[in-house]
């Protein structure tokens, strides 16, 4: 299938986000982005740091509102609800942050419970976040790591860590967001996380969207890979067509090259951080 | 197009910075209403206790040794430094009475206060500042918790339950350090010295200290969380959220200080008319 506008149509799609605009002060960093999200498959947006990507991903749980459009989470509009009709929502969320975003006073076990703790639907008995905690520990391979702090791990491990949070849920998460997830870590380590991924899409059967400038994560985990810039998707597309693209942004992105113009946006101010 | 004049630009420059002073102010008091609400539920709720408790431990266990020895050199310093004067003027006997009034309505609660600034603030300020950089807060709403109810609320009950019962530890070490001081190295006699104290102290003295306390550790909590939740990026964000939650806390302490005693006073002179603290 060859790389395309984004307008293709996805019956049924978990998540939508229709004609979505944001900006910090000046700089617009979402111009009017469409996106529908296929359930149960890996969706990776790809593009250059500062581009909008985390800002997108944060519309999608609500923690940034658009200045114009909407966004829906299994056919309900979200952008409109307040943070405690958020609740529900957030529910059938998990998310790995970009800095994994542990809580630094509390043992990675706790860590891995607090979603259950915290953020139940129903009362979960101690006994069954024990076990659930524990399950998902395994499964990311920490298992003999539940009594340490995330200060004595490695940046792989506290990723890992982050990943066993996302998708301790009682039920389990409909959907997976990803920010930058082998950001600063080693090719092996990166590899481990991307096998890691792809393990939870095919073992949890969850729908799962990825952030990431790493175009191999890109290619290894994703079923659809879509390209920001200038606040617009420009690409869409399988990802073993990635390589074959004519735009030559994409071109120029996924083979790691800088062109003259490339260079020259160097210099222009990237979107402040959002906390 | 006509040009702005310096003074339009200074005008203006310095209605923007009001404006901006005055919504800070604004969603201060938001924050702290906010974080209030969830008080009644959380001490009715074993979570809201679950989350109380290591902050008492931190904020009020850890603290007490500094609080003791702040409230034992402002003891033993009020000693020396009036021992002369009473003595010369024949008044040795009454200097309990005036350094343990002194402890216990004012400088007790404000320099247990100041401490708690220094010690308490500029942790939670870093802690909740550090927690806002590296995304944890985002990370707490996103998993549906309230950063708010779950960080802000116990830190600002602990401070506000906390600070009246460490000014209890600085006072009473106060009383103890000036005590030590005048009988051991100025030679006084201890009956007298209790016995003036005992007789001119009143309950009154203790309550307006702690209810002052109350109030500084209400600043305290809420300042130092606020300049947490919304310090700037990178460690000289946290740096600065640290030192502008120690600045504000102290002023707020001062000037709360000032119209608390003001009410205090008034009340007193209102329901108990004049009170001297030496009579010939």
């Amino acid at each position: 299938m060859p790389w395309r506008d984004t307008t293709v149509d996805v019956p049924d799609p978990i998540i939508e986000l229709r004609r979505v605009s944001k900006s910090f002060g000046k700089q617009r960093v979402l111009d009017d982005v469409d996106l529908k999200v296929e359930r149960g498959k890996c969706t990776v947006i790809i593009g250059r740091s500062g581009t909008g990507k985390s800002v997108l991903l944060k519309h999608i749980v609500g923690l940034l509102r658009p200045d114009r459009g909407e966004v829906y989470f299994d056919g309900t509009r979200i952008d409109t609800l307040n943070e405690r009709a958020l609740v529900p929502i957030r529910r059938q969320i998990g998310f790995v942050f970009q800095l994994n975003a542990l809580f630094d006073s509390m043992t990675v076990r706790d860590n891995v419970a607090f979603p259950m703790v915290e953020n139940s639907a129903v009362r979960v008995s101690q006994a069954r976040i024990h076990e659930l905690s524990h399950k998902c520990l395994d499964m990311v391979g920490l298992g003999g790591f539940k009594h340490r702090r995330p200060a004595e791990l490695s940046g792989g491990e506290k990723k890992r860590v982050a990943l066993a949070r996302a998708i301790a849920m009682d039920p389990a998460p409909k959907v997976i967001l990803y920010d930058e997830p082998t950001a600063g870590l080693d090719p092996q380590r990166a590899d481990a996380i991307n096998k890691l991924i792809r393990h939870l899409q095919d073992e949890v059967d969850v729908t799962s969207i990825v952030v990431t400038h790493d175009m191999k994560s890109a290619t290894e985990v994703g079923d659809r890979v879509l390209m920001l810039w200038g606040g617009r998707f420009i690409a869409d597309g399988p990802p073993e067509a990635l390589t074959g693209s004519k735009e030559a942004h994409v071109r120029r992105f996924v083979e790691g090259r800088a062109e003259a113009e490339d260079v020259a946006t160097l210099s222009e101010p990237e979107r402040p951080r959002m906390g | 197009m006509p040009r702005t004049s310096t003074l339009q630009t200074w005008v203006g420059g310095f209605g923007e910075r009001v404006s901006t002073a005055l919504v800070s102010f604004g969603r201060f008091w938001v924050f702290l209403a906010y974080a209030a609400s969830f008080i009644p539920l959380d001490l009715l709720s074993r979570r809201g206790w679950q989350r109380l408790l290591p902050q008492c431990f931190y904020i009020g266990t850890r603290s007490v040794p500094v609080l003791m020895l702040t409230g034992a050199f402002v003891g033993m310093v009020l000693v020396v430094q009036a021992w002369a004067q009473f003595d010369a003027a024949g008044l040795g006997d009454y200097l309990g009475a005036i350094v343990n009034i002194s402890v216990v309505s004012e400088l007790g609660p404000v320099l247990a206060g100041v401490m708690l600034a220094g010690r308490v603030g500029g942790a939670l300020a870093a802690e909740l500042g550090t927690m806002n950089v590296t995304e944890q807060l985002l990370a707490l709403r996103s998993m549906g918790a309230d950063p708010v109810r779950h960080l802000v609320t116990p830190r600002v009950l602990a401070c506000l339950l906390l600070t009246p019962l460490l000014t209890i530890y600085a006072d009473l070490m106060g009383a103890v350090g000036s005590w030590l001081v005048y009988t051991l190295v100025y030679q006084g006699e201890s009956a007298p010295y209790w016995r003036h104290t005992q007789d001119t102290l009143e309950l009154w003295d203790l309550g307006t200290g702690l209810v002052k306390a109350l109030f500084f550790g209400a600043a305290i909590g809420t300042v130092s969380c606020y300049k947490g939740f919304h310090c700037k990026a990178g460690a000289q964000g946290v740096g600065q959220a640290c030192t502008e939650a120690f600045v504000i806390s102290f002023i707020a302490i001062l000037a709360l200080d000032f119209f608390l005693n003001v009410v205090i006073n008034g009340l007193y002179a209102i329901w108990f008319g004049f009170r001297p603290l030496v009579e010939l």
